[in-house]
Formats: structure tokens, C-alpha cells, sequence
């Protein structure tokens, strides 16, 4: 039998556990950990310069690869700075493995240097979290740990340890379980086959029927499955922010995302159905507006592998708890045996008034004659250089929704942003976590001006590791999307809204030894991306600027239906 | 409507910090929490009365159930039940109304479990109601000091909560 010391444990069970990556920065508490960590060359640590900078680079491996992703960091002032991360991947649940220092155990409770109650902090932000007691504890805690992130509905699992529980001179036995079981955690493996048959019945006597695909088939990997239920039956499909990727969006069934700045068609074909099949999407406020003036009209059939998410906003007719893509597939089994066919006649009726309400608003947008550019315009810009095949990882605000809005995703997992915590400061560590595990792939951080200064001290870590993303920034010399609620709402008082003081990001991009390019008309842009593009082992940071008094539309009435949207700043429905 | 909701759940540090948790984190309400190990000593029996709407109890519920620690929950007031709740309360007991408190503690079956010159502390075992009659039946001005233990409840019959 091994004699380990619970350091060597820590690496020893990441090592069991094949992780590829870990992403964090060291402190006093977590050195006997860093220390084992230096004696082996099968992980890999990437050293950040903020530990919410190794949360989401961790989030973004996770989001695209599907395996939870591992972040190490010291107590206190470490695991408090990793909060928001953390947080992050628990309203997106993404499977995420955070080991945090602790003080000595014999020191906790005593307002130690760099105490933090971690448990306590993180307690209603995680799926669940651990205490280590004892060192020998510590690989049967991993590993269970491992399985809760990402069984079930994924999410974030912290364990604290302390630092006497890591001593390299106190060694234990060492071996890594082969298998959790845990009397109080069965997530559902299938769905209820009564409810499924209940749903396929529903499904067949649709009218007017809309397939709601969420995050939970991107997480799922439910996408393919998805995609051949809705051909099989030729229902129009909305994907949500979160599920965008999971239904090609080039496919003539798609019909956007619903929601406050969703396309007019899907808002409307929600408002007017008489069935809705939500797969892994929990009814946001985002998504729903006013609930109680949610599609009148709608019966609900509801997968999702969270019980809690099924009636919780909205009630469902059919609920079925269980994992998206075994009750697809079984849906798909029972349909390719059924002896009824989806109403053809009401179909055609129904993508009739879709393809007119298609025509209402249609994505446009009106470029500006002086050369200056709208950002709509980068977006389909970059789809095109990109040839639509490159990973998006957004930032928050205006140009995350321009971004989901005008860059068509025929792919799962390529979309990449916080949707339920709204994270600026995302986008730039998720996309060089995507870039680590996928060298070969065009990863691109969407990203403004205001979110971008908000972790853009991982620049140097670019720097140290070589991690070539694309940076593509549109200045708007404002917090976009706050000026915009401004305009609407607030008479147009743009309170502490304007970027008064920005930093020349030509030269600060220099600074850490990488490229910019600054584009301010039309006629630079197309030219900047393919160069930028072309240079496959450079960070190159895209200084585009933008037209600031831009709104995002479609955007939903406060306290109306889903049909209730301004199209413009003048337009409403 | 108020609901009695009992839970078994691992035996742990911090598992009840959990359910607390939950409680104020997603704006539901606690009006009573007991909680105490069971005759195994891995388990936890915690009851915790609340109310809400259908919408509301079938959320705590739920997210209950979502706790990894949370091990089995029922909703007692689903069914039939027993509910019980114990007091301990301190009470005036001086000149003429001496005898007319021992009377009343009497009558809801109390029993006086210390005694002074001028004070009587009587223990009381019931529901809610029987405790809050008791209260009024005594009146304000002859109480000293109260403390309850909150509702304890099990269901009738052959239905039982274990693993």
C-alpha cells in the first residue's frame, strides 16, 4: 500500500482522475500542495494573475470540452477572489472542481491571517462543498467530489483544506475509489417512460407546436438528438442563450432566441403556440417577461434532469425529470413506432405565419453612411472571417447579445458566455481555456471596453503560456448596455455610464508583448480580422470602434407578454 | 397554508447550515426547526414548519431534496399526523392568584416542574394551539419567561420516514 502525504494525495487523486489542467495561483496555505505539484509533469498549472481569472478559464475547458474543470487557490483573500467564478458556473451549471486552501485546522475559528469560513462564503453558490477532517479523507472526497460536479444537473464543488491536512511529513495509506455511492445523491438516469409516451401523445396533436432548446441539451450533449426530433416532426426550434449551438442555426427550422433581446419571430411563434417541448431550459425571467401573461395558449412539456427547475416559474403540463438525451432518444424510439404523423396541414399553416413574422423585423439594423461602424456589422464580420467555425466567447453586455444575435452557430459548445450571472471580466479567461485544450480551433473573446478592463491583467498569463486568442473589443466608449436602459428609461441621463478615461489599448496590448489593431472605419475592418486571423500564434487584440448610441433590438416590453417588444428606437409591436 | 416537513439527513457538520440556508437564500420562511440525531447515529431528524402556496411548499421541497445531504424528506401535513410541541414557561405565582394558576396548569395538564415562594415553572406538551391556549388562558401579565421547542411530528398509521 501507498504511504502518501495529503499533498501528494491532492496530486495523486487529480492524477487518478486524468486532469489534464488546473488553473490557480499559490499562498501560504496551499505551498505543501504547490510543493507535490512541482514533483510531477502530468498536470499541467497555469498560473493566472487573479483567481477569478482561473475560475472561468476553468469554466470556459468545461463549457466547451464537457469535463469539469480543476481550480487550486490559497484561503482567504484566494477563495474569496475566486467567488464570482464560482458562482458563475453554478447559474450556468458547469462542472467545476475547486480545492481552496484553509488555515491550519487548529487555528480556524480564530480570525487566523487569511482565514476565510470558505464553506460558508461559497455555501449558496455551490452544488455542494467539502471539509476535509482528516488527510485520509482526501482522495474518497475528490473523487466523490468529481462525480457531484458533474452527474446530474452540473455545477461547482468546493473543498477546503486545511493546511495541517496537508503536511508532507503525515503520511496515509493511498487509493483512489473506483466508484461513488452515495445514499442521499441518485441523479435521474432516465426519464418516466408514462410521462415520455404522455409527451410524444402532445407532440403528435400539436398545431401550433415550438421546440424551447436550453442549456440543459448543450450541457447534455443532447444536440444531436434534439436536432433529429425537430426534423422528424418539422417543428420550428428556438434555442435559448444558454442553448444556442444545440439546433444549427443555419437550419430553416431555427428560429432565433427568445427572450428579452430574442428575435421577433421566436418571441412571437412562443406567444402563439399551443405547445411548447422545453429540453433543459428553466424559463428565466430573461426568457419569459411577465409570467403571468406567458404564452396564454401553451401547454407545457418540460424535460429537465433538476426537478427543482420543473414549475418553478412556470407550471408545467407534462413534466419529465431526467436527462435530455435518453428521453430524446426514447421519445425518438417511441415516434419512429407510432402509427399517427404530426398534423402536416397545421404545420404548414403554422410555418406559414412563421415565415411572415420572419419578415417583420428580420435582424436588420441601419449601417452608418459616414464609414463609421455599427457593431452588428463586426459580428457579421467576423462570422465571415471565421467562416462561422470559431469558438465565441462573449463578455457581458451589448456585445454579448449583438454577439448571440448576429454570429449564426451551427455547433454546440461554441458559445460560450455567462448567461445566468451576467459576468463581465468572462469572456477573456474562458476563451484562453478553450484555447488550451483546442490549439488548433479559432477561439475569439467578444468582449467591450468596460468588461474587458475587468480581468484584463491576464494579458500575462497570455504571455507566459503562449495562449493566442483573438480578442475582438467593440469600443463603444461606454457601459453599453447600461446607457441604453439609461436612454430608455432615465431620459437619457447616462449616470456613470461613459468611459471617461480609457486606456490607450494599442499600447497597453504592446506592453504585454502582444498585437493590436486599432479599426475605426468600415473600410479597415474585413482587413484587420483576416490579418489578425492570419497571425495563428499571436494574441491579437482588436480595438474596434463603434457606433455608442447603438440599442440592442429586438427587445421585450418590462412587464408584457413575449410579444411585447420594441423593434427599434421608434418601433413597437 | 402551513406545512410540517420532516427530514432525515446525514449527521454532519454543516448539514444544517445547509437547510438554513436554503431557507433565507431563496426567500422561504422557517416558522419552527427542531433538530436532533435519531437512534442512528449517521442520520439527523429535523422538522421544520413553513407555509406558502402550493407553488412555494412544492419549491422548498424540491430544493430540499436537491441538498446532497438531505437524505429523504416527507411533507407531514400531507397526511394524517401527530404534532407536538413542548414548553417550559415561568410563571407569577403569588397571593390569590397562586392556586387560580395552579388550577388553569391543571386543566391543560401541565405539570409544575419548579417552584418558588412566587414562581411556578410549568412544563406543557401539545399542539400549537393547546400551547397558545394556555398562554391566553394565563394572560400577559402573569408571564416571565417562555421557551418552546418548536413542532416535532411524525405520520399516523404504518406510514414511516426512514431509509
Amino acid at each position: 500500500m501507498e504511504m502518501l502525504s495529503g499533498a501528494e494525495m491532492v496530486i495523486r487523486s487529480l492524477q487518478d482522475q486524468k486532469i489534464e489542467y488546473i488553473y490557480g495561483y499559490p499562498g501560504g496555505s496551499v505551498l505543501h500542495i504547490y510543493d507535490a505539484l512541482a514533483q510531477q509533469d502530468t498536470i499541467k498549472h497555469i498560473l493566472v494573475r487573479h483567481e477569478q481569472a482561473a475560475t472561468h478559464m476553468a469554466d470556459g475547458y468545461a463549457r466547451a470540452s464537457g469535463k469539469p474543470g480543476v481550480v487550486l487557490v490559497t484561503s482567504g483573500p484566494g477563495a474569496t477572489n475566486a467567488i464570482t467564478g464560482i458562482a458563475t458556473a453554478f447559474m450556468d451549471s458547469i462542472p467545476m472542481v475547486v480545492l481552496c486552501g484553509q488555515v491550519p485546522s487548529t487555528l480556524i475559528g480564530e480570525d487566523a491571517f487569511q482565514e476565510t469560513d470558505m464553506m460558508g462564503v461559497s455555501r449558496p453558490v455551490v452544488k455542494h462543498n467539502f471539509a476535509v477532517k482528516h488527510p485520509s479523507e482526501i482522495p474518497g472526497i475528490i473523487k466523490k467530489a468529481f462525480y457531484i460536479a458533474s452527474s446530474g444537473r452540473p455545477g461547482p464543488v468546493v473543498i477546503d483544506i486545511p493546511k495541517d491536512m496537508t503536511t508532507p511529513t503525515d503520511k496515509f495509506k493511498y487509493v483512489y475509489p473506483e466508484s461513488v455511492s452515495m445514499r442521499s445523491y441518485s441523479p435521474a438516469t432516465r426519464g418516466h417512460s408514462g410521462q415520455i409516451k404522455k409527451a410524444v401523445e402532445l407532440l403528435l396533436s400539436a398545431r401550433r407546436p415550438v421546440i424551447l432548446v436550453g442549456g440543459g441539451t448543450v450541457g447534455g450533449r443532447a444536440s444531436a438528438e434534439a436536432t433529429e426530433l425537430a426534423r422528424v416532426l418539422n417543428f420550428p426550434v428556438s434555442t435559448t442563450l444558454m442553448g444556442i449551438g444545440g439546433f444549427p442555426a443555419s437550419d430553416r427550422q431555427w428560429l432565433g432566441w427568445p427572450g428579452m433581446h430574442g428575435t421577433y419571430e421566436a418571441n412571437t411563434a412562443l406567444h402563439n403556440s399551443d405547445l411548447i417541448l422545453s429540453i433543459g431550459a428553466r424559463f428565466d425571467d430573461r426568457v419569459t417577461n411577465a409570467t403571468e401573461k406567458f404564452c396564454p395558449t401553451a401547454k407545457i412539456i418540460h424535460i429537465d434532469i433538476d426537478p427543482s427547475s420543473i414549475s418553478k416559474t412556470i407550471a408545467a403540463d407534462v413534466p419529465i425529470v431526467g436527462p435530455a438525451k435518453s428521453v430524446l432518444l426514447e421519445m425518438l424510439a417511441l415516434l419512429a413506432k407510432s402509427d399517427t404523423q404530426p398534423d402536416a396541414e397545421a404545420l404548414s399553416d403554422w410555418w406559414a405565419k412563421i415565415d411572415q413574422w420572419r419578415q417583420r423585423h428580420g435582424g436588420r439594423y441601419v449601417r452608418n453612411e459616414n464609414g463609421s461602424l455599427k457593431p452588428q456589422q463586426v459580428i457579421e464580420a467576423l462570422y465571415e472571417v471565421t467562416k462561422g467555425d470559431a469558438y465565441i466567447c462573449s463578455d457581458v453586455g451589448q456585445h454579448q447579445m449583438f454577439a448571440a444575435q448576429y454570429y449564426k452557430f451551427d455547433k454546440p459548445n461554441r458559445w460560450i458566455n455567462s448567461g445566468g450571472l451576467g459576468t463581465m471580466g468572462f469572456g477573456f479567461p474562458a476563451a484562453m481555456g478553450v484555447k488550451l485544450h483546442y490549439p488548433d480551433a479559432e477561439v475569439v473573446c467578444v468582449t467591450g471596453e468596460g468588461s474587458f478592463q475587468m480581468n484584463l491583467q491576464e494579458f500575462s498569463t497570455c504571455s507566459q503560456y503562449s495562449i493566442p486568442v483573438k480578442i475582438v473589443c467593440l469600443n463603444n466608449q461606454s457601459l453599453g448596455m447600461v446607457r441604453q436602459w439609461q436612454d430608455m428609461n432615465y431620459e437619457s441621463r447616462h449616470s456613470q455610464s461613459y468611459v471617461k478615461s480609457l486606456p490607450d489599448f494599442h499600447k497597453l496590448t504592446d506592453a504585454y508583448g502582444h498585437k493590436a489593431i486599432t479599426v475605426k472605419t468600415e473600410a479597415e475592418l474585413i482587413p484587420a480580422l483576416e490579418q489578425a486571423f492570419a497571425l495563428k500564434d499571436e494574441l491579437v487584440f482588436l480595438d474596434i470602434y463603434v457606433d455608442p448610441t447603438e440599442h440592442v433590438y429586438p427587445m421585450l416590453v418590462p412587464k408584457g407578454s413575449m410579444r411585447d417588444m420594441w423593434l427599434s428606437k421608434t418601433e413597437r409591436t | 397554508m402551513r406545512h410540517i416537513i420532516a427530514v432525515l439527513l446525514e449527521n454532519e457538520a454543516g448539514a444544517l447550515s445547509r437547510v438554513v440556508g436554503l431557507f433565507s437564500q431563496r426567500n422561504f420562511n422557517i416558522e419552527t426547526l427542531t433538530v436532533a440525531p435519531t437512534e442512528d447515529p449517521t442520520l439527523s431528524r429535523l422538522t421544520v414548519t413553513t407555509s406558502g402556496s402550493d407553488r412555494v411548499i412544492e419549491q422548498i421541497t424540491k430544493q430540499l431534496n436537491k441538498l446532497i445531504e438531505v437524505v429523504k424528506l416527507v411533507d407531514l401535513t400531507e397526511g394524517d399526523h401527530i404534532e407536538r410541541e413542548m414548553m417550559l414557561i415561568k410563571l407569577k405565582a403569588t397571593g390569590q392568584h397562586r392556586d387560580e394558576v395552579k388550577r388553569t396548569v391543571d386543566i391543560f395538564r401541565g405539570q409544575i416542574v419548579d417552584v418558588t415562594s412566587s414562581i411556578y415553572t410549568v412544563q406543557l406538551t401539545g399542539d400549537q394551539g393547546k400551547l397558545d391556549a394556555f398562554i391566553n388562558a394565563i394572560g400577559g401579565a402573569y408571564i416571565l419567561e417562555t421557551v418552546r421547542t418548536g413542532i416535532s411530528g411524525i405520520a399516523r398509521g404504518d406510514k414511516i420516514l426512514s431509509i
